[in-house]
Parts: structure tokens; sequence; C-alpha cells
């Protein structure tokens, strides 16, 4: 098996007095969608968070492409091949869609070929592409979000809860464009509460609870038993056909 | 590659004609101010020198406050010696104008210019370069703490102060503009300082510039997409502090200039010059609306028309009336004119 796109060696994170990540342990594969799964409040986000360098492991270490990472500031880190999507989305609402598009692409002009995609997997971004972002609706504003990272192949895409809170026609919108990355070959680790989506998407699932990596193995194996669902995370994938 | 996403045609939602305005809003006090202007000073000659002069104090404001207004929405950081720029930048060109006496005295325009562009040139490097020191020795330390800022802040402005009066001495200095900007010109019977009107020419430049690089450039994209989330703009990998000090510097080197034309203004100046239009400047940012330029720029339009208007009108009132414009338009826009929307 070739060398994991990002390896995190027993990393622990504090946000102020809270004591958040405890030691975990997340291999994410090439070429693959690795599911980050859990309750509320398990340490998805922060686990995501502390990749990119927002929050700052205080032990552990944080492989990406075989470099540690874990101390390079976030500029760093972002150049060196992550694509970001956070879960409130980040978008600039000051800036027109087209804007935020070009900061996006850190690299030089957008690829043509490429914005074509985008726009196939996103009508409306290609009907608001002069207007500001802030006008957008909360779907919009999450397909810029994708779109953003998108805009350029990066060697791994972070994505934080990009269905939540969106209608169902959404949801099949978004859920279609990043299956669309996936058989491009792009590594994609992706935080995801709605189990449809999860058991569509993922090859792998790494299930966290109480700041540990609790579970790791296949995603097939994981929604193929019931038992191992309640245990893990309390609930039944087979409730959220 | 692709597959056609389901059939979707999305609209905007019509706006009805208040909505449509509304970003107008600030921009329409302008002219409603001065037409409130024109209403209350009966002779047209005196409007029109009071407009001319507000609008060139206007221009002026809006020089030295920019760069503040930009600093404060790119990191956070309140910067209370902002003015110690407007300072450093008037002694330094008002030097180098004293040091080139016989070109400001030749009654040449070219030489006058040539020397007047050596002192702005002059006061904004030293400016810049004092705004670098500044960031990296006062300001930096303190990132994320506002109170520790305010006070670290102000004592670097106290220090440079001194300095300036260890380096000049501490009596004022009395200065003429140079020969090509003595003088008025008549228009429409009134008398309008040609030193004026060169003031809203340069303020027009700046403003010109300035919307040029932030809404035409790469690095005008990052600006102003770092006012508003600066850790998303890190997140796609721009390096937000060297943007920071760059604007830092940028927004210093602008003071300067602020304080060369300032000092030509009042034909004097002093090393507490700076302090003094901090008033004016907080006032012009808050109002303005923090870390918008254009809110900048229509904000310092109002409070010069405003401060000529009333000080013609009621001279006791002068001081107050751009207090009661602040209190106005943030009991109208509590954020300001313009509001940079910030991410939560």
């Amino acid at each position: 098996m070739s060398e994991p796109i990002l390896k995190l060696e027993g990393v622990y994170t504090n946000i102020a007095q809270y004591h958040i990540l405890q030691g975990v342990d997340l291999e994410v594969p090439k070429g693959a969608v690795t599911m980050l799964l859990g309750r509320n409040g398990v340490g998805k986000t922060t686990t995501l968070r502390t990749v990119i360098g927002h929050w700052r492991a205080h032990k552990g270490r944080v492989l990406f492409d075989g470099e540690d990472i874990t101390a390079l500031p976030t500029p760093l880190i972002a150049r060196a091949g992550l694509g970001f999507v956070p879960e409130d989305m980040g978008i600039f609402s000051d800036l027109t869609v087209e804007e935020n598009m070009v900061l996006a692409a850190i690299h030089g002009p957008i690829n043509s070929a490429r914005l074509d995609w985008i726009f196939t997997a996103f009508p409306p971004l290609k009907t608001f592409w002069k207007s500001e972002a802030g006008n957008l609706s909360g779907g919009q504003k999450q397909m810029l979000s994708i779109a953003r990272a998108m805009v350029e192949e990066r060697k791994l895409y972070l994505i934080d809860e990009p269905t939540k809170g969106l209608a169902p026609a959404i949801v099949s919108t978004m859920a279609r464009a990043l299956r669309e990355l996936k058989e491009q070959g792009a590594s994609i680790l992706l935080v995801e509460q709605n189990f449809a989506v999860a058991r569509a998407l993922g090859d792998t699932a790494n299930v966290m609870d109480d700041g540990r990596m609790i579970w790791s193995g296949a995603m097939a194996e994981l929604s193929g038993d019931a038992t191992l669902q309640e245990r893990l995370m309390g609930l039944s994938l087979d409730a959220h056909h | 590659m692709t597959t056609a996403a389901p059939k979707h045609t999305p609209k905007m939602a019509e706006l009805s004609l208040g909505q449509r305005l509304a970003p107008w809003m600030p921009v329409l006090l302008v002219p409603v101010l001065v037409a409130l202007g024109a209403l209350a000073i009966p002779q047209t000659s005196s409007w029109l020198t009071l407009t001319v002069s507000g609008l060139a104090m206007g221009m002026m404001i809006f020089i030295m406050a920019s760069g503040l207004t930009l600093v404060f929405g790119l990191m956070d950081v309140i910067n209370f010696g902002h003015g110690a720029f407007v300072s450093i930048g008037a002694f330094v060109g008002v030097s180098v104008l004293l040091m080139l006496g016989q070109m400001t005295g030749a009654p040449s325009l070219g030489l006058n210019l040539i020397a007047l562009m050596l002192a702005v040139v002059g006061a904004m490097a030293a400016t810049g370069a004092v705004g670098w020191a500044f960031e990296k020795v006062i300001v930096m330390p303190v990132y994320g703490h506002h109170l520790k800022q305010i006070l670290v802040t102000m004592g670097g402005l106290i220090v440079i102060e001194q300095l300036i009066i260890v380096l000049w001495g501490p009596e004022e200095i009395y200065i003429t503009r140079p020969e090509a900007l003595k003088g008025a010109i008549t228009f429409a019977g009134a008398a309008l300082e040609k030193y004026r009107l060169v003031a809203v020419v340069v303020g027009l430049i700046v403003f010109a510039a300035m919307r040029f690089v932030l809404r035409r450039t790469k690095i005008g994209l990052i600006v102003r997409a770092g006012v508003q989330n600066g850790e998303m703009v890190e997140a796609l990998g721009y390096r937000l502090r060297r943007v920071f000090v760059g604007v830092f510097i940028a927004g210093s080197a602008l003071a300067g200039l602020g304080g060369v034309m300032w000092g030509l203004y009042q034909e004097v100046i002093t090393a507490h010059m700076g302090n003094d239009a901090m008033i004016l400047i907080f006032i012009v940012v808050i109002i303005g609306g923090l870390g918008s330029v254009e809110g900048c720029f229509i904000g310092a339009l109002l409070v010069g028309l405003m401060q000529n208007y009333v000080a013609y009108i009621e001279p006791k009132a002068a001081l107050i009336s751009n207090i009661a414009l602040m209190v106005l338009i943030l009991m109208w826009r509590p954020m300001g004119m313009i509001p940079v929307v910030k991410a939560k």
C-alpha cells in the first residue's frame, strides 16, 4: 500500500483550557475519500483545523505527503497542496463570486476547462459570477466554498460538513460534484453528518469520540454493520436512507 | 469528465427602490450636506469658498486616515500612534522644503513642483520606514490585545513626539507655501485658494489610486478579503502577515503625505499636530465603517464640509459639530456608513 497523503500521529490540540483532541491517529490514503464521522463535539472540525494550522497541535505530528507540517504556518500548509472548505464556508461576502474564485486560484489565472467543469457541477455560480457572494443563498455559498477548493488541483481536500443545513436537491448536487472529484483520483478527507452521503462517497471511515479515534476501517464494513454503527455512534446508518 | 447537475435556474429576488438606493445613501450624504450648506449660507461666493475649503480639508483627513482604517480592518489593530506619522511627515517634508528655499521661493511652477515632490517623497519614505519599525517593535507583540494596543501605541506616539522635539526643537515652525501655490483664483465671485484646489486634486488622485489597487489588483483582492476573513485568506495560501506589514507601511507613508499637506494647509507645524489630528481621523474612520476605504473617503468629506460650514455660521459650535455628525451617523448606521462584513 502506498504512503498515505496525510497522517496524524498522536495529535493533541487544546483550545484555551479545553483539551479537544487527545491523541488522534489518522491515515488518509491517496486517491480515496476518507470519512471522518462521530457525534457533534467530538473533535472532527478541530482535527481539520489542526491539519490546516488554524489550531496548533501541542503534541504529536501531522505529516502531509511525507513532510512534517505540524508547525508550518497555515499559508505554507495550503500552498503545499491542501484545499480547505471550512464548516462556516469562509465566503468573502463583499467580493463577487468571480473574485472569490480568482483569489482561490493561487498559482495563476483560472484554468478555463476546470472552470467549465465547475460551472457544470454548480450552475448558479455561472449565473451569479459577477454578483456579490454575500447575496447568494446558503446552498449557493456552499457551492462556492467547494468550488474555491476545486478551482485548482490539490493533493488533498479537507471538507467540513458540506451538506449541513442544505435542501435535499442541493445535497444531491454537492454529492454529485464530490463524486466527480473522487473519480478524478482526488484525495479527500470529508467530515459529514449525512450518512447517506457518507456511505455513497466514502472509501474508508474513521469514527471519533471524545477527542480520539475509536474506529478505522472500510466504509462498506461500517455501513453494513448496524451493531457496529450503534456501538460507535449510537445510531444506525439504515435510518438515514 | 462531467455529469450535468439537475436543471437549476436560480434568480435573484427583485429589489425594491429603497433596497437599491440603500448602498448609495452614504454617497448621497455629501451632495445633501453641500445643498444644506447652500441653504444655510445665502451668499453664493461664501458658500463656494467654504465648500472648496471643506472638500480640501476632507481630502487631507482622508489621506491621513485611510491607512488607519485598513490597518484596523485587516488585522484588528487599534493604532493610536498613527498621528505620529502625520507629525513626522510634516517635519521631514517641511525640512526638505526649507532646504530647497530657493526653489520654493522662485516664481516658477516647475521648480515649485519639483521641490514639493522631493518633500513629499522624503516625507513618505521617512514615515514608511518609521511605520515599518513601529509595526515590528510596538504593534507586533500586542496582536489580538486591544487594551495593550491602545496603551503601547499611545506610548509610541509620545516617544515619537519627544524625539521630534529633540531633533527639531520645541518651538512651532512657521512655513510659507511655494510661490505657485500662494494666492487664490476667482470663480463665480468666490476666492478659491490655489492650495486648496491642489489638495482636492491630490486627494482625488490618492482615492482613485487606492480604489484601483483595491479593486483591480490581486494584492487589493487579498487586502479586501483579509479585512473580512483573515483566517480564510491564509487557508487559501496567502501570507497575510506580510500583506499587513505592507499595508501598515503604505498607510504610514500616506499619513506622512497627509502630514506635509496638513502642515502646508495650516502654515505651521508642531510636534503634537498629528495627535491633534487624531480626533478628526478617528471620527472619520468610525463613521466610515472600520476597514472601509470608501466609507473613510465619504466620512472625511462630510467632516471637512461640516467643520467649515458650521465654523462660518456659528463658530462656537464648530468644535462639537463633528461629534454631533458622528452621533447622528452611528444612530443611523451603528457599524458606520459602509460597514465591512466581518467573518464571525
